[in-house]
């Protein structure tokens, strides 16, 4: 069968999801792991919708159709369901569920989903999802930018990607600003602990 | 040390594919790049430019694509490897210099790199630029990876060699923006002293001299295709009746496909990444054995309809298909999945794809529209100038960061062509209609090809008012330089700077005015006053990007509150602004002081007088 493990990140703009793909492809390429990896960022800079593909193993393409992702770790919970047709039914969901307003809800423009039909339809969605506040863990670790290392941590503990904690943790140290490390491994710590807990 | 000179070769890297082709062009001992700012190439000039801060690459950021592939011409026959970069359509711009450059030819290599963007994510078209080898008469080269394009821009420059004609490098969106991992190569010391050898017959394309040039170009072209014969990056793999064709980054999809398939020893690829000219020999002896092909390619049919003309000459009767009969579209861009079932519904197998997860049930979800940043100066032009022009008139704008005014709720843009149109369509719009026209320009599109449009405009006596937003950088592509910009602020001291207002009265603009767009009376006003003058009037809104102030340090300190005892929920901020910083709780307006950034524009327009700044003790 197919050794390539396909990952779907989203995001909103800001969240450090460029940062947390990078940190995967470097810790692949230390771990002797072929990847590809793809971005999307273009005129939706600011406050718009970022999404990364990550294939690992032996694939050639760096982009993930409709219903091929094996998994969707999301950064925001509207733009986990909106991201929810990368899934299928074998697809395993890890989001952070503290949502960041787009504008248009912001301003009563739009309604902005209710938090519990979110997860249900999530959970619906996939074969097993993770949802969990990983905002106020970041903040707690020091800072709310390091959202995207809780995640990375809630990610290393389901063990769903072909690599483990002990190398992202060092990618991690080694990859990012220095004086940030620190408050990076908590979240990172964090995030893991709480995926333990979760079950 | 830059991190793209550090890497030891043999040493892997997980690289962006514009890092990649960075590091490609050193390797290759490049000695003078030149580009105008364009996604998706943007990064691949960002690395270049850090990069010739340290080492005796010359590069800069010419004011337009024409005049950056003039640089590299005069370069290139001055005997330095020269390296131009730009977006798909800026080699519309540069268009003029390539056709001709083919003829003239150089003595050193030189490679164009076009970055083409299937599928638009941030362009305007998504031409194909494959044609533009065909039309020129020129080499392109298409890599498939982010590793390959490394080294396939190495060989670029040696071919561009081998035969003395520029080499098309076409990458598209998904090389640039794909990441990798790539081995490095030693870094080749580039010759940086130029020297020009006077030859006018040959250089001086009069009709004389381009007779016999053409001669010489149709020549390279046709050692070009006997090169292409036998060049590594074209290649065969596999074995059996059925065949694919593929370039570029439908190659990866075509090979993961097959393997998802299970159809390995059923198919053989032929990848063309040497394109123009196709290799003949190649493609007959992939053709013969053939029952059926399929060419793979994004964009327009170059490919499937060379190989359909080449099978007609060999009396190859196999069927060829590729765009159309519900298999490949010429719209957007492939994924796997797109290009695995028409592999499978073609040749007859069946296709065990992934079934996406039902969606019918999702609530309908609000989306994230592009929008201009809190505090951005265009906002407060465009309110502005809204309500000194009124809805009868007709507003043509350019590309750049406001292009978005025509989102609402500024809704300000009624006609966006392409770099520079915005003042030539006022032109044709006021002639034409009659009506009030005002036209938006950003500094860097003015300096690109604006001033050509005002100057027409002048010449001919047009009726048109022009706001140049001059946020004092070239913002939407990641704040480069222009030529407005303050280089000593970066650190440069080796610039001049345009002033564009001088440049602007120099034309003859009757009606000049400067103004800061963040008090909004006086810009409302100065453009009422602008748009009374008979004939061309300007205004030029001066006001440094948000983002760029913040980068330097110069960002405003005091955030704005909305007094929640004064409010009476008119919500003019909200509905007449649309800035990203304020959001609605429990039926409130407020400010999210995280967001701000201080430009009061809110507070002029309350009605109530009441946002004010938050008092820092």
């Amino acid at each position: 069968m197919s050794n390539i493990t396909k990952l779907i990140i989203v995001a909103v703009g800001g969240q450090g999801n460029l940062l947390a793909s990078k940190i995967l492809g470097e810790a692949a390429l230390d771990a002797g792991i072929q990847v590809q990896m793809s971005e999307i960022h273009g005129m939706a800079q600011r406050g718009g919708v970022v999404e990364s593909s990550i294939l690992f193993g032996d694939a050639k393409s760096s982009i993930i159709a409709d219903g091929e992702a094996d998994i969707l770790l999301g950064f925001e919970p509207l733009e986990s369901l909106r991201a929810v047709a990368k899934c299928n039914k074998d697809t395993e969901i890890i989001t952070n569920m503290r949502p960041l307003q787009p504008f248009t809800s912001a301003i009563g423009l739009a309604e902005y989903p209710q938090q519990e039909e979110i997860e249900k339809l999530l959970r619906q969605k996939s074969k097993n999802f993770l949802g969990f506040d990983a905002t106020s863990l970041a903040i707690e670790a020091g800072t709310s930018l390091s959202l995207n290392m809780v995640l990375l941590g809630a990610l290393a503990q389901r063990e769903l990607i072909p690599i483990d904690k002990d190398l992202i943790e060092k990618t991690i140290k080694e990859k990012t600003k220095k004086q940030f490390a620190d408050t990076n491994l908590k979240a990172f710590h964090a995030g893991f602990k709480k995926a333990e807990e979760l079950g | 040390m830059h991190k793209l000179l550090q890497g030891k070769p043999e040493s892997r890297h997980f690289l962006l594919g514009n890092e990649a082709i960075a590091r490609g062009a050193i390797e290759a001992g490049v000695a003078f790049a030149t580009t105008y700012p364009g996604t998706p190439s943007s990064e691949i000039s960002a690395n270049l430019f850090e990069i010739s801060k340290e080492t005796e690459l010359y590069f800069e950021y010419s004011s337009n694509e024409k005049i950056a592939l003039e640089l590299v011409s005069a370069s290139a026959n001055s005997g330095l490897r020269s390296l131009c970069l730009m977006k798909h359509v800026g080699v519309n711009v540069a268009a003029d210099v390539l056709m001709t450059l083919a003829y003239l030819g150089v003595k050193k290599g030189l490679v164009l790199l076009t970055a083409d963007d299937p599928f638009m994510f941030s362009s305007q078209n998504e031409q194909d630029n494959r044609y533009y080898g065909k039309l020129a008469g020129l080499p392109v080269l298409e890599p498939s990876s982010v590793d390959e394009a490394k080294e396939m821009i190495k060989y670029a420059f040696d071919l561009s060699e081998q035969l003395n004609e520029p080499v098309i490098f076409r990458t598209t969106t998904r090389i640039n923006h794909s990441s990798g991992i790539v081995k490095l190569n030693d870094i080749k010391s580039p010759e940086t002293k130029g020297e020009f050898v006077k030859d006018p017959m040959n250089y001086v394309s009069v009709p004389a001299v381009s007779r016999k040039r053409h001669k010489v170009l149709l020549d390279n072209l046709y050692k070009a295709a006997t090169i292409s014969d036998s060049c590594s990056y074209n290649f065969i793999e596999g074995k059996g009746s059925f065949g694919i064709i593929c370039n570029g980054v439908s190659y990866a999809y075509v090979t993961d496909s097959v393997k998802d398939l299970g159809i390995e020893d059923k198919v053989k690829i032929l990848r063309p990444g040497f394109s123009n000219p196709m290799p003949d020999s190649l493609i007959n002896e992939f053709l013969k054995g053939c029952e059926k092909v399929l060419v793979v390619e994004e964009g327009e049919p170059i490919m499937e309809e060379y190989v359909r003309s080449a099978a007609q000459k060999e009396k190859i009767t196999c069927e060829i298909k590729g765009k159309g009969d519900g298999l490949l579209s010429r719209l957007y861009e492939f994924n796997p999945s797109i290009v695995r079932s028409a592999i499978a519904s073609f040749f007859g197998f069946e296709n065990k794809s992934a079934v996406p997860v039902d969606t019918s049930d999702l609530p309908a979800l609000p989306n994230r529209p592009p929008n201009l940043c809190a505090g951005c100066s265009h906002r407060a032009v465009f309110y502005a100038a809204k309500r000194a022009g009124g809805s009868d008139t007709i507003y043509p704008s350019d590309i750049g960061c406001y292009t978005l005014g025509f989102l609402p709720p500024v809704g300000m843009g009624d006609f966006v062509l392409c770099m520079g149109a915005s003042i030539g369509t006022a032109c044709g719009f006021s002639k034409s209609t009659g009506k009030n026209t005002l036209a938006f320009i950003g500094d860097s599109t003015f300096f690109h090809s604006g001033i050509n449009g005002l100057v027409n405009a002048v010449f001919n006596n047009h009726n048109i008012t022009l706001v140049i937003l001059d946020n004092r950088t070239t913002a939407m592509t990641g704040h480069q330089p222009n030529p407005g910009v303050d280089m000593a602020e970066l650190g440069f001291d080796t610039y001049n700077q345009v002033d564009i207002e001088a440049v602007v009265k120099s034309l003859g603009v009757g009606y000049v005015k400067t103004v800061k767009p963040y008090n909004i009376r006086k810009t409302q006003e100065a453009i009422e006053e602008a748009m009374k003058f008979k004939g061309v009037s300007v205004v030029i809104a001066k006001e440094k990007c948000v983002l760029y102030a913040k980068q330097l340090g110069q960002g405003k300190k005091t955030v704005f509150q909305v007094n929640q005892d004064k409010c009476k929920n008119h919500r003019n901020c909200v509905n007449d602004l649309g800035c990203p910083a304020f959001y609605i709780e429990q039926n409130q307006v407020k400010i999210n002081p995280e967001m701000c950034t201080g430009c009061s524009v809110c507070a002029q327009i309350c009605p109530e007088n009441a946002i004010s700044p938050v008092k820092t003790k």
